[in-house]
């Protein structure tokens, strides 16, 4: 077994126990933390696809930035100590039997389905690559989306500030 | 000839007066939708007199009367042989149609100025005139027998609207359903004649169809239908529809009712021009009917002749002086019938066909005059009964006269238009067929007597006990009544032989002396019976009347033709057929779209719950139904 | 490509993480909670994204910027909805999604 392969069912173990922990914990500053760990050991997966520049944006866009600020949220919101109650039961089997019938579907599915291999040369995925093709405008260019996409984190910025801004005379009210 | 495009004004002024009275009507005082629609109407009366005096004698062409079409538009372009078009067609009955309607409509304009003051719905009543009067137009100038069919229903219409004039009155509403019905129920014919006629002609215009010698029918001659040609069907069934307008029998029941509206109304449309619609439209289709569908023009004549003698019967025994007038009417309207049935084409043939128009005209002028008359004594009386008159001479002395002249004319004494008319009637029945001349001969008479019997009970007689002294009419009815008398009286002098023929050539003809003196003979002996039994009040009417006993009675009901058609309809056709429908209606038909309803709002009551705006649950179902879709498009549908 | 590991055994660990959201999203009450399946949701996509790339196309980066973008669109959805969280915070005085009805009618 190579090292690859020990990396690769290491990781996915990460993932997938800390992903059930997270939605079954009944502490949300601990769900977070298993988040948090399910979204390291996804960066990691990404290493071993070689993608590096993603694997870095995840770790610091995911690990450092939405986490953290899942976990601000909490801190406004709840003691630290808060539990769950438990989820009702109804919700339970419509969460369990959704999730069951589908992963068995979609399972079924892909692994009756043979997918062919492409063994062309991989390209190489480098920080000046990406660059050059995020920016550009020719085939394969995807400057309309980054402009987009900035756009909207800006509108999601200006958002996030105006709906969760203290009303004033509201709270001179209170 | 050209220059008659000016003759769309004919009828569209009453149209803009309509529209004008109808939608402002409200914010005037009444007097001035008065004024307005009478000045209109005179508009169009001088213009249809300029039109007929540039038409008749303008130049006299030696092969007769062109037709002309002024304009013609297509209206309704279904395909592109089949175009209904809209148009103004001249030729002589046209404009001779013209003249009588715009006059009669004048006079009783002018007249309704002063008979409705005071009514409430003044203003309606005078757009309804209006609206009446650019229909029957809009029928008689029609290029094509569609644009007629559509003026002839707006006729109907406005008939309707006229005769339920005072809706408040639960007979009026009656009446005037029932002149809908059953003229509605005739148009069905004249409907389904119209569409055979198009279906084996391939035309709608006039002009083609009445041409002579058109080989438009050549194709027709070899369709039957149980074993009768279809033309005779298609004619035959335009003669129903113009017989539910005409009133002939069996379709007459709706007239007499019709008297339910107001007097002028019966003057203007139950007289003089609405029911000679169905006359005019025999005489229209002449042509083919003539030389198409020889068993129609036979029917056409028996069933004219049969209704003046039944109405001329009917109305010795009726009191009502409207209904005695009514029933005279379709006695008259018979007469036209008839004369068309018996007439030939061309030359002297078509004297029948000459006599039918000249009466047509004659009978518009002194029917319009009785009814106007009758509607006079009616407004010093405030009563329709002939048992609540009596010595009227003395209090209404201009009406006296002008009803005095209308019955001589009526009654066919001689140099009285309604002389020459009857006369060339009877000359071209007598030619043709004897029994039909023998039934005219004795309605010649009976015309004679009741209408003798209406005058000396009206006129003559005691007194009776008057609310207040009877008084007469103002100016503005009794010049209408002059006018009218004086046209009843010269119009016998037209020289309609020259005019208005079948074939539009004119001939000469000649006073047949043979049948004017026992025509005239038979007239007095009417006038002297009615003289003997009704100058002086007597016993003698009521010992003759008891005397015939059932048969008597039986005519005072009119021979109980509205009792049959009541149980027909009521106790035959409602029970048994308009039930069941009803029934299926109801509750096969409504109860299905019900239950359409009903199933939807219980459905929806139920699933209303699941909307309960929980998040999870939305999005159970999201997740839930891509992965039963999914399923499907997998499994089910591959 | 990794030698030994096959584009199924990735696949199978997505849509497990996937699934995993799912059920978290459905059972979970808080919304914060829910918030952090909708981001476990995310990344499963993200690495099918990378690995369909990596081992259908090599040649090719599609699937590489699409992830790119996801995670700028989550990182815009996350602050978005921590900031609708912290109002209905404010006016509920908790965040539970059963209250969170208001709209319903």
């Amino acid at each position: 077994m190579s090292l690859s392969v020990f990396m690769f069912y290491l990781l996915s173990g990460i993932i997938l126990t800390f992903s059930v922990m997270s939605v079954t914990t009944r502490r949300i500053l601990r769900a977070a933390v298993y988040l948090l760990f399910v979204l390291v050991a996804t960066s990691g997966l990404y290493f071993l696809l070689k993608y590096e520049f993603m694997a870095a944006v995840q770790l610091t866009l995911y690990a450092g930035g939405i986490v953290v600020l899942i976990i601000f949220s909490i801190l406004l919101t709840h003691h630290i100590s808060h539990r769950f109650t438990r989820p009702a039961l109804m919700n339970l089997l419509m969460g369990i039997g959704t999730a069951v019938v589908g992963s068995g579907l979609v399972l079924a599915t892909l692994l009756t389905h043979s997918f062919k291999a492409n063994n062309a040369a991989e390209l190489p995925v480098d920080m000046s690559a990406i660059g050059n093709q995020l920016l550009s405008t020719g085939k394969n260019g995807y400057v309309l989306p980054f402009e987009l996409i900035s756009i909207l984190l800006l509108a999601a910025m200006i958002a996030a500030i105006i709906v969760a801004k203290k009303d004033k005379n509201k709270n001179s009210e209170i | 000839m050209t220059g008659f495009a000016y003759t769309i004004l004919i009828p569209l002024i009453p149209l803009v007066m309509f529209l004008v009275t109808g939608l402002l009507g409200m914010k005037w005082k009444p007097i001035v939708s008065g004024i307005l629609g009478t000045i209109g109407m005179g508009t169009s009366f001088v213009l249809s007199l300029i039109t007929a005096g540039k038409y008749f004698f303008g130049s006299h062409l030696a092969e007769g009367f062109q037709t002309i079409i002024p304009m013609e538009i297509s209206w309704l372009r279904f395909t592109e042989t089949l175009i209904i078009k809209m148009g103004i067609l001249l030729d002589p009955i046209s404009v001779m149609m013209l003249v009588v309607i715009t006059t009669v409509s004048f006079m009783v304009h002018l007249y309704s100025l002063g008979y409705m003051k005071g009514e409430t719905g003044f203003a309606r009543f005078y757009a309804f005139l209006s609206l009446f009067t650019f229909s029957m137009l809009g029928l008689v100038i029609a290029t094509n027998i569609f644009q007629m069919y559509i003026f002839w229903e707006l006729v109907g219409v406005s008939s309707f609207l006229l005769i339920g004039f005072y809706y408040q009155k639960p007979s009026a509403v009656a009446a005037s359903k029932k002149a809908f019905i059953v003229t509605r129920f005739a148009d069905l014919g004249f409907l389904i004649g119209i569409l055979i006629l198009s279906f084996v002609t391939g035309t709608f215009d006039f002009a083609q169809l009445t041409q002579p010698g058109t080989t438009i029918f050549g194709s027709a001659a070899s369709m039957s239908f149980l074993g009768i040609s279809a033309l005779t069907w298609a004619m035959t069934l335009i003669f129903i529809g113009g017989a539910g307008k005409s009133a002939m029998f069996p379709l007459h029941i709706w007239l007499p009712d019709a008297m339910e509206g107001p007097t002028p109304v019966s003057a203007l449309i139950h007289a003089a021009t609405m029911v000679v619609a169905g006359v005019f439209l025999v005489a229209r289709m002449f042509p083919v009917i003539h030389f198409q569908a020889p068993a129609t023009q036979e029917i056409i004549g028996y069933v004219g002749g049969f209704t003046s003698l039944f109405a001329a019967v009917i109305a010795i025994t009726q009191y009502d002086i409207k209904r005695v007038l009514a029933f005279s009417t379709l006695s008259q309207l018979g007469y036209m019938m008839l004369a068309l049935g018996v007439s030939g084409y061309g030359g002297e043939d078509g004297l029948g066909y000459m006599a039918s128009m000249f009466h047509l005209f004659t009978h518009a002028m002194f029917k319009a005059l009785l009814f106007l008359g009758a509607g006079s004594i009616i407004h010093a009386v405030h009563s329709n009964n002939m048992s609540d008159m009596g010595g009227l001479r003395k209090y209404m002395p201009i009406t006296h006269a002008t009803f005095l002249i209308a019955c001589l004319t009526i009654a066919g004494v001689p140099f009285l238009s309604g002389f020459f008319s009857k006369d060339e009637i009877l000359a071209a029945a007598l030619h043709h067929n004897k029994l039909l001349f023998a039934v005219e001969f004795i309605v010649a008479g009976l015309t004679a007597f009741y209408m003798f019997r209406l005058y000396f009970c009206v006129f003559w007689g005691k007194d009776r006990h008057y609310h207040h002294t009877p008084h007469e009419s103002p100016l503005v009815m009794t010049i209408p009544l002059m006018f009218l008398a004086v046209a009843s009286v010269f119009a016998g002098y037209l020289p309609f032989a020259e005019l208005v023929t079948s074939d539009k050539i004119a001939f000469e003809s000649q006073m047949d002396f043979a049948v004017a003196i026992p025509s005239v003979l038979i007239g007095l002996f009417g006038i002297a019976m009615a003289w003997l039994l009704y100058k002086k009040e007597s016993a003698l009417p009521e010992k003759l009347a008891l005397k015939w006993g059932v048969l008597y009675t039986a005519t005072f009901n009119k021979f109980y033709f509205d009792e049959i058609y009541l149980f027909v309809t009521r106790k035959i056709i409602f029970n048994y057929i308009s039930r069941p429908i009803a029934w299926f209606d109801r509750h096969i038909i409504d109860g299905f779209m019900v239950g359409i309803g009903t199933t939807t709002e219980k459905v929806s009551y139920r699933i209303k719950g699941m909307q309960s705006g929980q998040l999870q649950q939305y999005a159970f179902m999201f997740v839930a139904g891509t992965l039963a879709l999914t399923l499907s498009m997998l499994y089910f549908l591959m | 490509m990794i030698e030994g590991i096959g584009i199924e055994h990735f696949l199978v660990v997505s849509t497990l993480m996937f699934f995993t959201g799912i059920c978290g999203f459905i059972i979970r009450r808080n919304l914060i909670t829910m918030l952090m399946s909708i981001e476990l949701i995310l990344n499963s996509v993200n690495i099918n994204f990378l690995v369909f790339n990596r081992y259908l196309y090599p040649d090719q980066m599609q699937g590489h910027f699409f992830s790119l973008f996801i995670v700028g669109i989550a990182a815009a959805e996350a602050s978005v909805a921590i900031a609708l969280i912290i109002n209905i915070y404010r006016s509920l005085q908790n965040i539970d999604v059963e209250n969170v009805n208001e709209m319903k009618y």
